[in-house]
């Protein structure tokens, strides 16, 4: 905030001195802990020689097994592919909605008693509904999936929305700035931080529901095949697909962090000018 | 250019109506430089805002060019107090200084001729790439600034845009503000509450009252027309304007404490 002559500071991500040592200690502290807590998994399966609780060499063995074959593309991508397909629809959902209700408050006066109900209902207990009235089909998993992830999504869109600061609304006012431009430019992106936040626990939601989604009265995908191997106690095999789920949620998590840290680098930016760096 | 009529403002209240602008009316040739300073909740915001067609007055017009403000109007661009908060953060300078062009809709050519003047103009063109908050805080409101003359206003309206930064900053956006004004023909509008500035920058000073406001005086600003930050603040005829305008304020301010309070409440 000092004289107008001070040099604009570069931007983020220049690089640091002794980058490579710095990885290496990053990539130590990352995989320190699940090595331990295999090595304990491990000793703690030979000590007791339960048949519930094979060791980790086992589970990694029948993991290629299992998933590497014909079941990746039955059973595990259609799975993934539904939830995607969900994942969007409760996105476009919820930030469509949100953004309806975020900028007008008599929508938000009407709809907002009615939304808190159906927030209230634990989605999995529309499962046998939606089966008799859309069958058990793709739709009817894409429905459970949309019926749980749109709502944090719709929620912080709405706070978003309603947070645009009022003075680039002047702004966008005085400079005749309205329309798609005025949505897009304005308000999409002002409430962008809080839309990211909502995807991110939208995302979580919509894994937990697909695999729920797939585990009544379903003949494919990755909520049967492990439901199917626990009633058949094929327990090597259920505890792999227990840790495929976590390796998908996982590598889901990193991609969104990614994309985040695009979408947002505006805000981290401004964040960090606020605190003086 | 800019003609105000009989301005009232009354912000509807739980505790009654607070009558914020009771009766302004003034002129603005083409092509002036007019500075408005008053107290501190006298309404200078709102005045603005009327003028600039973001508020509906209570009552009288504002006429821009024999044309009455309803909305924003075309010919007008704004530079805010708040540079941090007026400024798009996901959008470089550039692109903060042409998104107006875009909905003007000019040519991409034409666009980026416009914003290499303005930017060239307000000394940030080597800074078109960064964003907003990676500069200062008067740098931010030289795009501020930049942005509003590639909009190429006939009138250009400024609402205490550098209250919020530093005194040598201030200075230079001072001097910036006259080389603009005579280099692009523009009708300025600048609102302040630092009398000083008011003398320094205006051609003519309105006068505002505390609230309920009225226009309390016009005061001709007869300085040489080329000014200088220590020279001009030095001459005996910058004391006495100064000394003029500081004695109308303060006997403005003093009868109606209780108005005042409200006023600032409503603001």
């Amino acid at each position: 905030m000092s004289a107008a002559t001070t040099p604009a500071r570069t931007g983020a991500g220049a690089a640091k001195p002794g980058g490579a040592g710095r990885t290496a200690l990053r990539a130590l502290q990352i995989v320190l802990l699940p090595i331990l807590l295999i090595g304990l998994w491990w000793a703690a399966s030979i000590a007791s020689g339960v048949y519930y609780l094979p060791t980790p060499g086992e589970i990694a063995a029948t993991f290629v097994e299992v998933w590497g074959s014909q079941r990746l593309a039955d059973d595990v991508l259609p799975s993934v592919g539904r939830l995607f397909g969900g994942f969007a629809l409760g996105t476009v959902g919820g930030v469509g909605l949100g953004i309806v209700l975020g900028l007008s408050s008599r929508i938000r006066a009407v709809l907002e008693p009615v939304l808190e109900f159906f927030r209230a209902i634990p989605p999995p207990v529309l499962v046998p509904l939606l089966m008799l009235f859309v069958g058990v089909n793709t739709t009817m998993k894409l429905a459970v999936i949309v019926s749980g992830c749109i709502w944090p999504i719709l929620l912080n869109t709405i706070e978003g929305v309603r947070a645009v600061d009022p003075v680039l609304i002047d702004t966008c006012r005085c400079y005749g700035i309205r329309g798609r431009r005025w949505l897009t430019t304005l308000v999409l992106r002002s409430a962008s931080p809080q839309i990211m936040a909502g995807m991110r626990q939208g995302l979580s939601i919509a894994i937990i529901l697909m695999v729920i989604s797939e585990m009544f009265a379903s003949s494919s995908g990755l909520g049967y095949t492990i439901i199917q191997f626990q009633r058949t106690f094929a327990i090597p095999e259920m505890w792999s697909g227990i840790l495929l789920l976590g390796l998908l949620g996982f590598l889901l998590s990193v991609l969104f962090g990614f994309a985040e840290r695009k979408v947002l680098k505006w805000y981290n930016g401004v964040r960090a000018a606020a605190r003086g760096e | 250019m800019l003609d105000v009529t009989g301005l009232q403002k009354i912000y509807p209240g739980q505790h009654g109506d607070v009558e914020a602008l009771r009766d302004l009316t003034f002129h603005l040739g083409d092509g002036e430089l007019a500075c408005l300073v008053g107290p501190s909740g006298c309404g200078k915001t709102t005045l603005l805002k009327c003028i600039a067609g973001l508020m509906r007055p209570t009552s009288g017009s504002v006429e821009l060019a024999g044309e009455q403000v309803t909305g924003p109007p075309r010919d007008m661009a704004v530079v805010f107090q708040e540079y941090g908060r007026s400024l798009f953060p996901w959008l470089r300078v550039r692109d903060n200084v042409e998104l107006p062009l875009k909905e003007k809709r000019l040519s991409k050519a034409r666009r980026r001729e416009l914003s290499d003047e303005a930017l060239d103009a307000v000394g940030l063109l080597k800074s078109a790439g960064a964003y907003p908050w990676q500069l200062s805080g008067g740098m931010q409101q030289r795009v501020a600034i930049a942005r509003a003359i590639a909009y190429e206003p006939r009138v250009l309206l400024m609402d205490e845009p550098f209250a919020a930064v530093d005194a040598q900053t201030r200075a230079d956006l001072e001097d910036l503000i006259r080389t603009l004004w005579k280099r692009f023909s523009m009708t300025v509008l600048f609102v302040t509450h630092d009398i000083d500035e008011a003398v320094y920058l205006g051609q003519r000073v309105l006068v505002m009252s505390s609230s309920p406001t009225i226009i309390q005086d016009d005061v001709a600003i007869d300085l040489p027309d080329e000014r200088d930050q220590i020279s001009t603040r030095g001459e005996h005829r910058f004391a006495e304007l100064r000394t003029r305008i500081y004695a109308e304020i303060r006997n403005a301010s003093q009868p109606q404490e209780a108005g005042k309070q409200q006023a600032a409440a409503a603001e």
